[in-house]
């Protein structure tokens, strides 16, 4: 294929891959304590918000994406406190969060429509970017390199830690863990404010990397489509890292195929629906080959009741 | 050489109940010692002093001969004492290894683990691949994990909760293998069992309790079995106090060969059970939770459906196919053991939870729709008839005091007047007064014609009930006898797997 | 008690709103009083409360169900999609016909379409165990592909300019004005009849019983004769076919035609108005009628103070964790509800 066309789509791909990978993990560390936050789309939603204010008042891209994190880390605290604390509806909950974020972020938002700021480009030498080979590997903001460095941090943090061990306890039979001595609530906090971070971090890519303009809607249901990918890699970070740029590439297709007219057999709207398809196949797949557990973290979703 | 555990004077009281009454005994270095009981008796209350899980109102306990106070599990792992719990805490989902380590209390490097478990494993003969996931393990293979880890810590005194009572015979054989190994390197074994032939296979010591009380600790490879079954069970079998003159009428209730599949992991199936019921019979069925008592009852009830239309017989009419409503239309009602969640709603009313099973016999549907009136009144007469302590109709089936819950469950069965009832431990956890209340209305349903079927594991209440009895273990039914005829040495033997008499206590090696 | 905490979260917003406001350079008070009074005051402003309200009570109440049996569907916004779509697909057959036949038929393939959304999630669930959250939730945005798909593609009108849209519908198929002289339509006057007839049906019948037994204690339904699976079945289908009816009379009514920005939230905010209304079709009246009271003041203070209209997805969010944190004092009042009656009646 012609190098020329190849980048470009390399360069979409990317874009569109990362920030569903980043919430993607967040969700996964989440979902793995137990608790299903669907407020990921509203958390991102302030990280984007927050990260464009900042960056266009102080032009520090650093502090945006740090502002960012926190931003959406004390959203997810609301969060925690009403289904930990106060055992709510995770699911009514985590949907009020995305509502709020939304609304947070269009009232907050409103002051900087059209308003541009600098895309949060790649940090490395002009010789690298530029170079005609090597760009594809170089040419990239610290936020790519940032989300495949935390697959394996995750990975590793899951699989090799101590705590995450205590961690995938929690999510598969919170009982057992709170009757060995764990503290159950104290756990997911922590998850939940990891993944409110990632989702922050997430949503600081729309701007710093995808469209440096402020619109509202700007994550466009990407939150959403991280929900799908958390399910669709089985709760896996490298299957996350995988099923990230699957689903990207299916977007890429879909933005392609919109702006040509039709590519082929199958309209736009149907790699748009692609990943959610996807998602409920492997659901399926997931159950059938059950026996007698589930990749899924067992007590996903129920609250944690020690009195009964 | 100092007794490795004592226990001085130890009592411990619940609201309601002196759990612990001024219990002694000791343990010394390598002593595997029994501690026999009922269900009730007090001895998980005791072994969780032991383990720190709860202090005692009074006494002492003494360890290698000083005075200790253990205020929680860590604590009383640090001074030595491990304990193999009878429900597992494992994580079906991860395997053997990362279970193992998440049992510990301090952080051991993965590869260290493992081989200190591999090491462990080998010593005992407890082979397990610490890489298998738990939900592969049979329940023997599991219960291997709970025990490497409480020897990882190199206990002293090592507690056994009940714990073959999940477990084939082979893996019976292979544990003592391992806890007569343990008492040989000088580990003291509390060894929790209600099995007598096990205990006087096993045990050089044993402890016996009822009622919260220490009745006697003895030697039992010297003991009989009756005799150890006397002391733990109580007085003589033969008092029975029945009103006299009683006639059966024909079978009501006919079963035969029945049988359910296996639930879960952990579901004791009904393995060919038969026995029949006459008009006016009470029948009990004897045994130890666990035993498949529940799918007994559930195939009874209808929640679990059999292939055999006839092996259920109501009246000579086939009912094994029917679903619970349509066998209440029959005449069949039925009592599970579970009063909250299964037998009634907590978050319902009273009068809501008669909906729940007396909607068709008594009225209280018409074209779709509930006649909550006819619900109200019939829950007021259930109120007024068993005495249940409520505030009304309206009372929310939760706030009842557990004894009186049951009295309600019992008695909206029973006024149903049902043909056949079957009810599952109809008094446990019931206070005297509302047990007795309970116990006469089963009397006096027979009386009047009905067919009860009484599963239980309280002998006391068999024995005040019922002209006829089996006993179930791992599903499947003995000959159904009159109850005189059992003495109380068969009874527990029955209880504890022994079918068919003394061939098989000879098959247990010394 | 259970009843004043969803005013309680209503007036909590309303002063926190009114503060948080203030302290960020807007109007607080003002921006409050255009959200929460103007549109109670202004007569003018009744009929959009109507318009608005009407889908959101009928898709909770059908919510509300479903959740009263433990039954989570989240995907009710994909159902009302699919009535939409139904209903469309039929209006364009009918496109020649005339008669009073055509609007029934079209309701009617609404919910079917509503429904046979929801078949998916109940099947997985029942036979499969899949969770029906992950599932409903994905068929939402399957169905907004599909809703693009059709309405840019073979759908599209062919004398709309090229623009994204079907064609019109005709009289015959458009949902009666019932207040002459405003846009109220048919669907106010249908959700009332529904949220009493869901009432009716929870409180009185069987199968609202049943729903309510499996829901708080499924082995208890087992027990008392209820299949658990069939009733996971009723609930979804329900909740799927009201979502559906949403779908037609949206379709029907105000939008008069099938459009991209179809779906504008109703299925997802209809989750917040089932349980602010305590999942009571009664209660879900009052709820209703409060987030399209925030609604219809968003558009208000849109124009008079230029509020954001989506920052009134702050004042719904802050509602329901106004009511979800109050959840905890009545728990904690029941409790002592009932100990006291413990105490009582020792």
């Amino acid at each position: 294929m012609n190098p020329d066309l190849l980048i470009p789509i390399i360069i979409t791909l990317v874009g569109a891959s990362t920030p569903i990978l980043i919430a993607g993990l967040g969700e996964l560390v989440v979902e793995k304590s137990g608790v299903l936050n669907l407020g990921v789309e509203g958390m991102m939603l302030i990280g984007a918000v927050v990260a464009f204010a900042v960056t266009y008042t102080t032009g520090n891209h650093w502090l945006a994406i740090l502002c960012a994190a926190l931003a959406a880390t004390a959203a997810s605290m609301i969060f925690a406190f009403l289904t930990l604390t106060l055992s709510a509806s995770q699911v009514a909950t985590g949907l009020a969060l995305t509502i709020f974020g939304t609304g947070f972020s269009a009232l907050f938002g409103q002051a900087y429509t059209g308003k541009p700021i600098a895309i949060f480009d790649s940090v490395f030498p002009d010789e690298l970017e530029n170079h005609p080979f090597w760009r594809v590997v170089f040419d990239h903001s610290p936020l790519v390199f940032f989300s495949l460095f935390m697959v394996v941090a995750v990975w590793w943090f899951l699989n090799k830690s101590r705590a995450g061990l205590i961690l995938r306890a929690v999510g598969e039979n919170d009982f057992s863990a709170h009757s060995i001595g764990y503290s159950v609530i104290k756990v997911r906090y922590a998850a939940v404010a990891f993944g409110g971070a990632m989702a922050g971090i997430a949503g600081s890519c729309f701007p710093l990397l995808l469209t440096p303009q402020w619109a509202e809607r700007l994550t466009a249901g990407r939150g959403w489509i991280a929900l799908a990918l958390v399910v669709f890699a089985a709760w896996r970070p490298f299957r996350l890292l995988a099923g990230a740029y699957l689903f990207g590439l299916v977007m890429t297709i879909e933005v392609y195929t919109k702006a040509s007219g039709s590519m082929g057999l199958f309209p736009s709207e149907f790699w748009a629906a692609l990943p959610y398809l996807a998602t409920i196949i492997v659901l399926v797949l997931i159950s059938l080959r059950r026996s007698g557990n589930s990749a899924a973290p067992a007590c996903l979703g129920k609250p944690f009741m020690p009195g009964q | 050489m100092p007794n490795r555990l004592e226990l001085i004077g130890i009592t411990k009281r619940f609201p309601g109940v002196l759990a612990n009454d001024n219990v002694s005994f000791s343990v010394k270095p390598g002593e595997i010692h029994a501690l026999l009981g009922e269900n009730g008796a007090g001895k998980s209350t005791l072994v969780k002093m032991i383990y720190g899980i709860m202090q005692p109102d009074a006494g002492e306990i003494r360890w290698n001969g000083e005075s200790v106070v253990v205020t929680n599990p860590k604590a009383a792992r640090k001074l030595g004492v491990g304990m193999v719990f009878q429900h597992f805490s494992l994580f079906e989902a991860m395997t053997v290894l990362e279970n193992i380590a998440l049992g510990m209390d301090a952080k051991i490097p993965a590869r260290e683990l493992e081989a200190q478990i591999r090491e462990v494993m080998q010593t005992y003969g407890l082979l397990l691949d610490p890489h298998r996931t738990v939900a592969t393990l049979s329940v023997g293979e599991r219960q291997r994990i709970e025990i490497v880890r409480a020897l990882l810590l190199n206990p002293k005194l090592l507690i056994m909760d009940e714990p073959t009572s999940v477990l084939t015979p082979q893996e019976v054989e292979q544990l003592f293998t391992v806890l007569r190994q343990l008492a040989s390197e000088g580990c003291s074994i509390l060894y929790i069992s209600h099995k007598l032939h096990e205990i006087k296979a096993l045990c050089d010591n044993a402890t016996i309790l009822r009622g919260g009380k220490l009745v006697d600790t003895c030697d039992p490879r010297v003991e009989t079995s009756r005799s150890m079954a006397e002391k733990m069970i109580g007085s003589n079998l033969r008092d029975i106090v029945k009103p006299a003159g009683r006639s059966f009428g024909d079978a009501k209730l006919v079963v035969t060969r029945l049988s359910t599949v296996k639930g879960g992991h952990f579901d004791v199936p009904v393995d060919g059970a038969s026995f029949s019921v006459r008009a006016g019979e009470i029948l009990g069925i004897a045994g130890v939770a666990g035993n498949g008592q529940n799918a007994l009852l559930d195939a009874l009830s209808g929640e679990i459906r059999s292939e055999n239309r006839d092996a259920i017989t109501l009246d000579g009419r086939g009912i094994g196919q029917m679903e619970p409503t349509e066998r209440r239309r029959q005449g069949l009602c039925a009592v599970p053991e579970e009063r909250n969640g299964h037998a009634a709603v907590g978050d319902f009313s009273l009068s809501e939870n008669s909906v729940l099973t007396a909607r068709d016999r008594m009225g209280m549907v018409g074209a779709g729709m509930i006649k909550s009136s006819v619900a109200k009144l019939y829950t007021g007469k259930v109120i007024a008839d068993f005495a249940v302590k409520a505030l009304g109709p309206a009372s929310l089936a939760g706030s009842l005091s557990g004894g009186n819950l049951q009295k309600y469950i019992m008695g909206r069965e029973i006024l149903q007047r049902p043909s056949v009832l079957v009810v599952s431990q109809p008094t446990w956890g019931v206070d005297a007064g509302a047990a007795a209340a309970i116990h006469q209305a089963l009397v006096d349903l027979a009386a009047s014609g009905s067919a009860i079927v009484v599963i239980s594991q309280d002998l006391d209440e068999l024995r005040a009930l019922c002209d006829t009895l089996a006993v179930i273990n791992m599903g499947r039914l003995s000959p159904v006898r009159p109850a005189g005829d059992f003495t109380v040495e068969e009874i527990g033997l029955l209880m504890g797997g022994v079918h068919g008499g003394m061939e098989e206590i000879d098959a247990v090696p010394a | 008690m259970l009843y004043l905490t969803p005013i309680g979260a209503v007036l909590a917003t309303a002063i926190v709103g009114a503060i948080v406001f203030s302290l960020i350079g807007y109007d607080g008070i003002g921006a409050v009083r255009e959200i929460f009074l103007t549109p109670l005051l202004n007569p003018l402003k009744w009929q959009d409360l109507a318009v608005k309200s009407a889908p959101l009570i009928i898709i909770a109440v059908g919510l509300s169900i479903g959740y009263r049996a433990n039954v989570w569907n989240i995907g009710a916004e994909g159902q009302y999609v699919l009535g939409g779509l139904a209903a469309t697909g039929v209006a364009l057959l009918t496109r020649d016909f005339s008669g009073p036949w055509i609007l029934p038929l079209m309701i009617v393939a609404g919910m079917l379409g509503g429904m046979a959304w929801a078949v998916v999630p109940a099947f997985l669930k029942t036979r499969l165990q899949v969770n029906e959250i992950l599932t409903s939730l994905m068929l939402t945005y399957v169905a907004i592909q599909l809703l693009n798909y059709l309405v840019i593609g073979p759908w599209k009108d062919p004398m709309g300019f090229g623009f994204p849209q079907t064609r019109m519908f005709t009289a015959d198929q458009m949902l009666p004005r019932i207040v002459p002289g405003t846009i109220v339509h048919l669907g106010a006057p249908i959700a009332i009849v529904v949220a009493i007839a869901a009432w009716f049906f929870m409180s009185r019948s069987v199968l609202g019983y049943q729903i309510k037994v499996v829901g708080a204690a499924p082995s208890a339904a087992r027990y008392g004769g209820f299949s658990v699976n069939k009733t996971i079945w009723l609930a979804l289908l329900t909740s799927g076919a009201l979502a559906g009816l949403a779908g037609v009379l949206e379709a029907a009514g105000p939008f008069g035609r099938m459009v991209p920005s179809f779906p504008t939230n109703y299925g997802f905010t209809a989750i917040i108005v089932a349980f602010l209304g305590r999942l009571h079709p009664i209660g879900i009246i009052f709820a209703g009628l409060a987030m399209a009271v925030a609604v219809v003041g968003g558009e208000v203070a849109q124009t008079t103070i230029k509020l954001p209209v989506a920052a009134v997805g702050i004042f719904q969010a802050m509602m329901l964790f106004f009511l979800l944190a109050s959840d905890v004092l009545v728990r904690y009042r029941v409790r002592l509800g009932t100990r006291r009656e413990l105490e009582v009646a020792r």
